[in-house]
């Protein structure tokens, strides 16, 4: 048995034109009071010109660790990255570059991020147009005016309304959808090749949350942006993502299109996590599927398989063996034993069954 | 069907802050419904309905501005002190900040038995006993009690503002927003235990929360508000199946759907404008400038809230004009 692990998706795609960012092997350690936390474990996977690529996870799993990662937006001091992990940005290590480049020629300018909570993101004392402004100023040899011009068409572009007004006011002023339309306007000011975006509607309701979706999805096919979204919301990832990773414990644990993973999905978590939501278009049962236990302790992370304490198919391997990443199609692969040809079918294993 | 007791009654209850000599903000405006004994009745809406405001007002935390709640009978706002802290025992909040609503510097043994003093006097054995069953009820292990709340994750701290809570040994609990903080699976986990303290216990829910499935999912009616207005209020499944107000429906088609062969972006109905402000509404339908059907006499003329089939409440004067 093979104990190292593959990834069959970056394996076939690596030397495809189309691939704008290469992550390989990327591990995350932070370094704690309470100690070293392998925060992301050997995470490997691409994303191709203009696609959305949704991450998918609960909290801790690692995934707003590996978008920070690709940012260069680690927490300093505390934070390190393995020393086999490259993020390759068309070819370049991002990991390799001069601090001082990573500000002039990276963020902001190809690789954009946005956040959950525009309101710790904006700066409090300056207006709306000047911020937007200051990105522009950074990245091109625009001038004051000009760039303040920008700024407004960008406001435009967003679709906030009134934006000659707008673009005078402080961020208390704007509501939080509005300040989340001006942080878009930002991260989108040098028409970046990526847009990280980390749960960038979890704060808003459902009426604004569809709207940014559809904003974002909108200028995304104007510029041929690559979207990352990291989520933990499974219906956003339905409705806007082109490719779905799903996380747990700080690894890749499934991966494939949207409809492999909502319609054939392998792995035991994916299945738990879709059936512990409720559907809103449909009357569920009396309770809710429910996840015993709590994700491991990512301190002293699990030799083996991580999800097997929790997981209802657990076998003997899983307790021993890390499972390896096997495909079950081109563009979808899975680590989990069931996948093994000598394994038992998962109704055989009783419980649950599949969703 | 055995007869169905009301437990609260909120009658034309308004809740109007006031900010200056000439600016009022009319959180919660005329709002009457039911809520009968073991029930749930979920309350839906955008920030700044007025969904949290009305929960508080239903306990009296924030003093009527008129209309009356009656909790088995007894006007909630007009009680003496003797009756108000009764009534304290008998009705009792959850908070959606499991970070926030624990003090940091008391064990959970302290804060639980915290409320079981409101219940007599008890010795400390007695109590500690009390607190053991009390941990393992909401599915905690009883050996933690003595640690203090930072050592917990989210999901157990809001099992431990359970506990206190039950503590109290309330009839009525106003939950509002008890689950946003949590991850999915941890949701899952909370919502079947309120689920099942709610068969155990013979409890009844107000449950206040953004997220529409899971409102869905547990409550037995929902109530729809809109900048203060109870815009519709029906049996759970009627309302998510068979909307009436344009409000309700424009909400409803806003929700992502798991299922990717049937796309929000098809079916999505999408309102004018941003939302109006509560401060100093105009006359009239709230909703009436983002509405796609709104006429003058919505513009106007606020519209009550009338039943629109059996069980099924909305207050729009389009229902009115289909309905005769």
């Amino acid at each position: 048995m093979n104990e190292q692990k593959t990834n069959f998706d970056t394996e076939t795609s690596r030397d495809d034109s189309d691939v704008i960012l290469d992550v390989r092997n990327l591990d995350v350690y932070l370094n704690t009071y309470s100690g070293r936390i392998h925060a992301v474990r050997d995470v490997s996977f691409t994303l191709k010109k203009g696609e959305t690529l949704v991450v998918v996870g609960e909290s801790g799993c690692g995934k707003s660790m590996t978008a920070r990662a690709i940012m260069q937006l680690l927490p300093e001091k505390i934070s390190e990255v393995g020393e086999r992990s490259q993020i390759l940005f068309n070819g370049t290590d991002i990991l390799k570059m001069p601090e001082k480049k990573k500000e002039t020629e990276l963020r902001g300018k190809y690789i954009s991020m946005i956040f959950q909570d525009p309101t710790t993101f904006l700066n409090p004392t300056m207006t709306v147009g000047e911020q937007i402004a200051e990105s522009l100023l950074l990245h091109s040899k625009m001038k004051k005016k000009e760039a303040m011009e920008q700024a407004l068409s960008l406001l435009k572009m967003v679709k906030i309304t009134n934006p000659e007004k707008r673009i005078r006011q402080y961020p208390h002023e704007l509501s939080g959808g509005m300040r989340q339309r001006v942080m878009i306007a930002m991260a989108l000011a040098c028409e970046p090749k990526i847009l990280i975006a980390d749960e960038p509607t979890t704060a808003l309701d459902v009426t604004t949350q569809a709207d940014i979706m559809e904003l974002i999805r909108e200028l995304q096919e104007k510029m041929g942006t690559s979207v990352i979204l990291v989520t933990h919301d499974l219906g956003i990832a339905a409705e806007v993502g082109d490719r779905i990773q799903v996380m747990y414990a700080g690894e890749i644990i499934e991966t494939g299109t949207k409809s492999e993973i909502f319609k054939k999905a392998v792995h035991p978590y994916t299945w738990a996590l879709m059936k512990s939501v409720p559907s809103a278009q449909s009357q569920t049962e009396e309770k809710l599927y429910s996840l015993k236990g709590t994700p491991p302790d990512l301190i002293a992370p699990p030799k083996a398989c991580a999800f097997a304490p929790r997981c209802e198919y657990c076998m003997g391997i899983c307790r021993r063996l890390h499972p390896v990443m096997a495909a079950e199609s081109e563009s979808h692969s899975a680590g989990c034993w069931l996948m093994h040809p000598d394994a038992p079918k998962p109704e055989q294993l009783g419980k649950g069954g599949t969703i | 069907m055995e007869e169905k007791q009301v437990l609260v009654r909120i009658e034309d209850l308004c809740k109007y802050f006031r900010l200056s000599s000439k600016e009022e903000l009319k959180a919660v405006d005329h709002v009457s419904f039911d809520i009968f004994r073991n029930e749930t009745v979920g309350i839906v809406g955008e920030s700044g309905c007025g969904k949290t405001t009305l929960g508080r007002t239903v306990l009296g935390l924030y003093p009527a501005t008129s209309g009356r709640v009656l909790f088995d009978g007894m006007d909630v706002h007009s009680a003496g002190k003797r009756e108000m802290r009764e009534f304290k025992k008998r009705a009792q909040i959850m908070l959606q900040d499991p970070y926030a609503s624990l003090n940091p510097r008391m064990t959970v043994r302290d804060i639980i038995a915290e409320g079981l003093e409101t219940r007599g006097n008890f010795s400390k054995a007695e109590k500690d006993e009390r607190v053991c069953e009390l941990l393992s009820l909401v599915g905690l292990r009883p050996e933690y009690r003595s640690r203090y709340p930072h050592e917990f994750s989210g999901g157990q701290r809001q099992r431990i503002g359970i506990a206190r809570t039950l503590a109290v040994e309330p009839e009525f609990i106003v939950c509002d927003e008890p689950i946003s903080a949590l991850d999915v699976s941890i949701q899952a986990q909370i919502v079947n235990l309120f689920g099942e303290l709610k068969e155990k216990l013979g409890l009844t829910y107000l449950f206040i929360a953004h997220d529409l499935s899971m409102v869905r999912h547990i409550s037995d009616r929902v109530g729809v508000m809109y900048l203060g207005m109870m815009a519709e209020m029906a049996d759970s499944r009627e309302l998510y199946e068979n909307p009436r107000h344009p409000y309700t429906k424009a909400l409803l088609s806003a929700i992502p759907s798991t299922d990717p062969d049937q796309p929000m972006s098809g079916r999505r109905i999408r309102m004018e404008g941003e939302v109006g402000s509560p401060v100093n509404p105009p006359a009239g339908c709230r909703f009436a400038s983002r509405c796609p059907w709104a006429t003058d006499r919505c513009r106007k003329e606020m519209p009550l809230l009338r039943q629109v089939a059996p069980g099924h409440f909305c207050a729009c004067h389009l229902e009115e004009r289909q309905g005769t």
